[in-house]
């Protein structure tokens, strides 16, 4: 299979959609002849003109707005939240508006829209344009948040949530744009609600998510040489849980690791510590459910700080051997 | 809505006749939907609170029927008037008040959130200014649709001075999107007065600031918002952009249940009640006393059978309670 990175995955999947639903369009800033702040809109303006991609000011709350009115009367809009953090500004749009529309309103209102967000660090970007604020959305009732680990996964869970009918939160990975992978030319889904066992072990579980799925891999590797051997899920959707397969692992390992980049404290990693908690896993755990997250801190300017500021590979690596040895 | 016979005759040389009396039924209903929720409320009959409308009534009934059945109403959460004008019906409407699965919204929005999408009314607000940035998207889904619809946002003064009003109005400006801003300025934003809260004179001095046409008219003037809506309507229809309309009001009750109305005096409030919507209108359109009265009875008869609609209408089951929440 040809392989394409994340962010050609992206718009391939939104160039598709468009072509096959007129309902579809992009809208965000400088998602026009700019091509957006990191290149994921690049060339769409040619196919599709300034209707269909629309160049916006710098408007967060309006963008939002925008999704929310059109979706509600008939189209399928796409926005995009140049960098994650600016969703700040959109907050009262996506949760008091987006989010509860169709309850409020009785169940009666399709609200259609998927915001496309660029997350996380490593950029060297500092404290207002890295962070990971996924578990917000989690907590609001009516959205879904889906995060994308690799190129196959961006296009098939984007279109999944472009014919999904309700709010969706799509998360990016900014440090992900430029990594490769096999990705089909064809239009294909996958559906939203279904964790991915990336790859088979026996001794721990580790449930990641976004970038920290590679790295997981990675720590995989290396900690296959000494006879380790992780099993790894990516949940690719946070809302809604596919919990099954997580429980089913820890059930077999009898031990699971959460490795996520937003900070620890509130993160999804409380909840899926508490998902395995509350399941018949619970009988099977020989070890203390462990998270491995972001510090507890704004991600900080200086390379070598905003690099011990999230969980790297060795860090990884480290609290797997720790816990498959027992010392916790 | 709009669309009359040619040959009907225009009262002020604007307003059909036929739309007249039945604008001033509805005035007189909103009322005492509003005077008979206060009621409720005090008996313990519904829970929740409400925000009313009173004294207000004149910019529902001349806006929504300067509009056709196919375009778009973005409500607020003192929108009780512009629910019935846009054809909301009585017994759903008491129903959703009342908290029943028959409501609107089968009890979940209450007064605050009531909808009907499937009219194009895209509901009531609970968020000041929280529709201000929804129809730029309703102005934007028109636009793709190419139909010649347009979307009629209501606000307060108060939602003038969120963030959400400046990017909403500079968006449809900048696109040319068919959307009507209509202020409701009713002098408070809950307590803050707005002579307080606002640097200008009027609110539609702002427009300007858009490159958008605004203009303050008489709120308490039912002539006054029927054209100034239309003219609007027209404008937007003929791709040539928002309007912010600043119509001037009063709310004789408090913004909701709890409000003391410490921030005003009785003599202000009884100078307003002087110069009242309903009465005006109703010699406007040479109404006299006998057959106002004749009105409200009609009215009052009308909520009594949605009373008793909505009071034998079923609670929505608990079973029932995680419907709605997604597709």
């Amino acid at each position: 299979m040809r392989e394409i990175t994340y962010m050609e995955a992206l718009r391939e999947a939104m160039r598709q959609a468009m072509q096959k639903d007129e309902r579809v369009f992009v809208i965000g800033e400088d998602i026009g002849v700019y091509g957006g702040a990191f290149g994921v809109t690049a060339g769409l303006i040619d196919e599709f003109g300034p209707q269909r991609i629309i160049d916006t000011p710098i408007s967060e709350a309006g963008i939002a707005g925008a999704c929310i009115g059109a979706a509600v009367t008939g189209m399928r809009p796409i926005g995009e939240i140049q960098f994650s953090d600016f969703v700040v500004i959109s907050m009262e749009q996506l949760v008091m508006q987006g989010a509860k529309m169709r309850f409020m309103f009785g169940g009666k209102a399709d609200v259609p829209f998927v915001m496309r967000l660029a997350g996380g660090s490593g950029t060297g970007a500092a404290a207002q344009h890295s962070e990971s604020l996924e578990n917000w959305f989690v907590h609001v009732p009516g959205l879904r948040v889906v995060m994308p680990a690799t190129p196959y996964d961006a296009k098939g869970l984007l279109l999944a949530a472009i014919e999904d009918n309700n709010p969706i939160m799509f998360f990016e990975h900014k440090l992900l744009y430029k990594s490769k992978g096999p990705v089909p030319e064809e239009m294909y889904t996958i559906p939203l609600g279904q964790s991915h066992v990336v790859r088979e072990g026996k001794d721990l579980t580790v449930v990641a998510t976004s970038i920290m799925v590679s790295r997981a891999v990675q720590a995989a590797e290396q900690l296959a040489k000494e006879g380790i051997d992780l099993e790894i899920i990516d949940p690719r959707t946070l809302k809604p849980l596919d919990e099954r397969p997580i429980v089913e692992s820890v059930i077999k390992t009898g031990k699971a690791l959460i490795v996520h980049e937003a900070v620890k404290t509130g993160g999804f990693g409380g909840e899926l510590a508490a998902v395995i908690m509350e399941s018949e896993a619970f009988a099977y755990l020989d070890a203390p459910v462990r998270r491995l997250a972001g510090l507890d801190m704004p991600i900080p300017y200086n390379r070598n700080l905003e690099y011990h500021a999230v969980p790297q590979v060795e860090n990884i690596v480290e609290e797997a051997r720790k816990m498959v040895k027992g010392q916790y | 809505m709009a669309g009359s016979s040619k040959n009907e005759k225009l009262i002020g040389g604007i307003l059909p006749e036929s739309k007249a009396k039945d604008m001033l039924y509805k005035m007189v209903l909103t009322r005492t939907f509003e005077e008979n929720a206060e009621e409720m409320y005090a008996l313990g009959k519904v829970h929740g609170t409400m925000h009313l409308s009173i004294g207000q009534e004149a910019i529902a009934a001349g806006a929504s029927p300067a509009l056709k059945k196919s375009d778009y109403l973005l409500n607020t959460h003192r929108g009780h008037g512009h629910f019935l004008m846009w054809g909301g019906d009585l017994n759903r409407m008491m129903a959703e008040f009342m908290g029943k699965e028959a409501g609107y919204c089968r009890g979940r929005g209450g007064s605050m959130h009531i909808a009907d999408v499937e009219s194009n009314n895209l509901g009531a607000q609970g968020i000041v200014a929280g529709n201000l940035p929804i129809s730029v998207g309703v102005g934007l889904s028109i636009r793709a649709r190419k139909t010649d619809q347009v979307v009629l946002t209501l606000f307060g003064d108060g939602a003038a001075n969120e963030g959400a009003f400046h990017e909403s109005l500079n968006m449809a400006a900048i696109w040319s999107l068919p959307v009507i801003y209509l202020c409701e300025n009713n002098q408070y934003a809950m307590s803050m007065a707005f002579e307080k809260a606002f640097r200008i004179e009027q609110v539609s001095e702002r427009a300007a600031a858009y490159g958008m046409t605004g203009l303050t008219i008489d709120g308490n003037d039912v002539f006054a918002v029927y054209k100034a809506v239309m003219e609007a309507a027209e404008r937007a229809r003929k791709g040539s952009g928002p309007t912010l309309i600043e119509a001037i009001t009063y709310r004789y009750r408090g913004h909701s249940k709890s409000d003391r109305q410490l921030y005003r005096t009785r003599e202000e409030v009884k100078e307003w009640m002087e110069k009242d919507p309903i009465l005006r209108f109703a010699k406007a359109i040479e109404v006299k006393d006998a057959e106002l009265k004749e009105i409200q009875a009609r009215a009052k008869e009308d909520i009594r059978k949605a009373v008793e609609f909505a009071e034998n209408s079923p609670e929505p089951d608990v079973s029932t309670i995680l419907e709605g929440i997604y597709a």
